[in-house]
C-alpha cells in the first residue's frame, strides 16, 4: 500500500514535470515542478515565506477555535430552548445562506488591515457547520434517554453533561471536520482583500507579478495548513470517539 | 379490591389512591388516560398489569416515577406522596436506553453516578451486579457490541443499581426473540426474588405476567380502571420457567383473554 502511494506520487511528480511542456503548454501557465521548488526556496529567503505562512495558520487557527466555541454553544443553546431556536431560526437561517466570504470587504473596513477581519471570516464560516451539528444532535436524544436519567434525579447539569454533550460528540467532529477546510477559504479571502501578510498577500502579489510560481507555491502551502488542520480533527476525533463502531465513525 | 386489604401485615410499598390522569387535547375536552386507580403493592411483591395498548399502563408507571403529576389522587412509594422523580423507583423500558459512549460498567454506574456516589462504591456495585446478571467480563465493552438480550440485562443491571424501593418495569422484554425472552425472564424472576424487589411489571405477554408475579391486574380500555386482580396461585416465584408449564397457567390465560376480549378482537 505505502508503495503504491509513494509510486504514485513520483508519478504524479513526473507528469507535472513533464507533462505540460510535452504538451506545449508554457511555463507561466503550468509551471514544472523543479520551477515550483526553486521558486519555494526563493521566497523562503527573500519573501518572508515563513513568516507569512505562520501569519495565516495562526489566523486559520484562532477563527477555527473561536468559530467552533461560538457554533457549539450556540447549538446548545438552541438544541436546548425551543423558544430561543424558533425566535432565532430566521436570522440564523438568513446569515447561514449569505455567502460569509462576501463579508471580508466589510471587516476589513471596521477593522483595518490587521488580522480581526480575516479571523472573523474564519469564525464566520467556521461556525455554520458546527452549529448546525450540534443543534441537530442535542435534537436528535431519544427523549426517553432524557426521561430515564430526571427518573434518577439529574439536574439540568447533569442532564447536559452527561447525556447532550457526550450525544453530541459525533456529529460535532463530523462538522469540525467540514469546519477545517472552510477555515482556510474564510482566512485566504481575508487577505485576498486586504493586508500586506499572509498567503493570501502572496497570492495576489504573484498574480500582480504574474509569478505563476508564485501562486503555486502560495495554493500548496495553503493546502497543507488546510492537511494538517484536517488531520489534527481527524486525530482528536479518533482518541474522543474511541467507543463508536470504526465503520460508523468513518462514515460520519 | 378484597385481596388489596387482606393482608396487611406486609408494608406497603406502592399505592395509588384514588388517581386519575388527564392528557390536554385539541378538542380542548381532554383525555382521561386513567381514571380511579386503586392499586397497593405489597414490599416483596411482583406485580404485573396487562391491558389493551392505550389504556394507560405506561401513563400509570410514569406517575408512579414522579415523571407526570397525577391529575387527580395521591401515589405513594414508602408512605411518601411522589412529587418528582426520586431515588426510591427506577423503571426499565423496552428500549435498554444504553448510553453508546459508556462502557457496560459505566452504564450501569449511571444512577449511581447521578446520586453523587463515590467511584469505589459505584465500581463495587456495577460489578456485582454485572456478575448476578451473568455480564461478568463484559464491563469493558460497549453496548453496540452486545446481543439485544444482553443489553436488556445490563439495563436491569442499571435499574437495580440505585437499590430502588420499587422498580417500574414497561414491556422490557418485549422487544427480544422469545427465546431471549424466556431467559431474561428467568433472569428477572430469580434476581427479584434474590434481593425481595418489589416490581410493577407492565407487559402484552400473558403467560410473562403469569410466570413472574404474584398478581396480575387487567385493566380496561381507556379510561383506564382495574378491572379485575388474579392473584396467581403458583408456587416458586423465583423460578418463572417452571411456572409457565404449571398446569394453573391454561385457566389463567383463558381468564384473561376473556377479560381482555381477545377472542372477539379483530386481530
Ligand atoms: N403526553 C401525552 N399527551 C397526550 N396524551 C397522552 C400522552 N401520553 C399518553 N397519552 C394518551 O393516554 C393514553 C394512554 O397511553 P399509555 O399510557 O401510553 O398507554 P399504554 O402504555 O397502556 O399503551 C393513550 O390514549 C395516549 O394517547
Ligand atoms: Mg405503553
Amino acid at each position: 500500500m505505502a508503495a503504491a502511494s509513494l509510486g504514485l506520487f513520483v508519478l504524479f511528480l513526473a507528469a507535472w514535470q513533464w507533462g505540460p511542456p510535452a504538451m506545449g503548454i508554457p511555463a507561466f501557465i503550468i509551471p514544472p515542478a523543479d520551477q515550483v521548488w526553486h521558486e519555494f526556496v526563493r521566497m523562503l529567503g527573500r519573501d518572508q515565506l515563513m513568516y507569512h505562512t505562520s501569519i495565516t495558520a495562526l489566523q486559520v487557527l484562532l477563527g477555527f477555535v473561536f468559530g467552533m466555541l461560538l457554533g457549539m454553544v450556540v447549538g446548545f443553546v438552541l438544541g436546548m430552548s425551543a423558544s430561543a431556536e424558533f425566535v432565532l431560526s430566521p436570522y440564523i437561517l438568513a446569515l447561514q445562506i449569505a455567502p460569509k466570504v462576501a463579508f471580508a470587504p466589510l471587516f476589513v473596513i471596521w477593522f483595518g488591515y490587521t488580522m480581526t477581519p480575516k479571523i472573523l471570516v474564519a469564525v464566520l464560516i467556521v461556525f455554520f457547520p458546527v452549529m448546525i451539528n450540534v443543534l441537530g444532535a442535542v435534537r436528535a436524544i431519544d427523549p426517553d434517554i432524557v426521561r430515564l436519567a430526571r427518573a434518577f434525579t439529574a439536574n439540568r447539569f447533569q442532564l447536559f453533561w452527561k447525556i447532550e454533550f457526550p450525544a453530541a460528540l459525533p456529529p460535532f467532529f463530523a462538522g469540525l471536520r467540514i469546519a477545517a477546510t472552510l477555515a482556510v477559504i474564510g482566512v485566504v479571502v481575508g487577505e485576498l482583500v486586504g493586508g500586506n501578510t499572509g498567503l493570501g498577500y502572496l497570492l495576489s502579489f504573484g498574480e500582480g507579478a504574474g509569478n505563476t510560481a508564485m501562486v503555486f507555491v502560495t495554493i500548496i502551502l495553503l493546502t497543507l495548513i488546510g492537511i494538517v488542520l484536517y488531520g489534527a480533527i481527524v486525530l482528536i476525533e479518533r482518541r474522543v470517539l474511541h467507543f463508536m463502531p470504526a465503520r460508523a465513525r468513518a462514515a460520519g | 379490591m378484597n385481596a388489596l386489604s387482606a393482608d396487611v401485615t406486609a408494608r406497603t410499598r406502592l399505592e395509588f389512591r384514588d388517581v386519575t390522569k388527564r392528557f390536554a387535547s385539541k378538542r380542548g375536552s381532554g383525555i382521561t388516560a386513567v381514571q380511579g386507580l386503586n392499586i397497593s403493592i405489597r414490599d416483596g411483591e411482583v406485580v404485573s398489569i396487562i391491558g389493551p395498548s392505550g389504556c394507560g399502563k405506561s401513563t400509570l408507571l410514569n406517575m408512579a416515577s414522579g415523571l407526570d403529576p397525577a391529575s387527580e389522587g395521591d401515589v405513594f412509594v414508602d408512605g411518601v406522596r411522589v412529587e418528582r422523580p426520586n431515588a426510591h423507583v427506577a423503571f426499565m423500558l423496552q428500549k435498554d436506553l444504553l448510553l453508546p459512549w459508556r462502557t457496560i460498567r459505566h452504564n450501569v454506574e449511571f444512577g449511581l453516578e447521578i446520586l453523587g456516589r463515590p467511584a469505589r462504591e459505584r465500581r463495587g456495585i456495577a460489578m456485582d451486579l454485572l456478575a448476578k446478571c451473568r455480564l461478568r467480563g463484559f464491563e469493558d465493552h460497549y453496548p453496540h457490541q452486545l446481543s439485544g438480550g444482553m443489553r436488556q440485562r445490563a439495563a436491569l443491571a442499571r435499574t437495580l443499581a440505585v437499590d430502588p424501593s420499587v422498580l417500574l418495569m414497561d414491556e422490557p422484554f418485549s422487544a427480544l426473540d422469545a427465546q431471549t425472552k424466556m431467559v431474561l425472564q428467568q433472569d428477572l424472576g430469580r434476581t427479584l426474588a434474590e434481593t425481595g424487589k418489589t416490581a410493577l411489571f407492565v407487559t402484552h405477554d400473558l403467560v410473562e405476567a403469569i410466570a413472574l408475579s404474584h398478581r396480575v391486574l387487567v385493566m380496561s380500555q381507556r379510561p383506564g380502571t382495574i378491572i379485575e386482580e388474579i392473584v396467581v396461585d403458583i408456587p416458586d416465584i423465583s423460578n418463572p420457567m417452571a411456572r409457565r408449564t404449571h398446569p394453573h397457567v391454561g385457566p389463567y390465560v383463558a381468564r384473561l383473554m376473556e377479560l381482555l376480549h381477545i377472542d372477539e378482537a379483530d386481530a
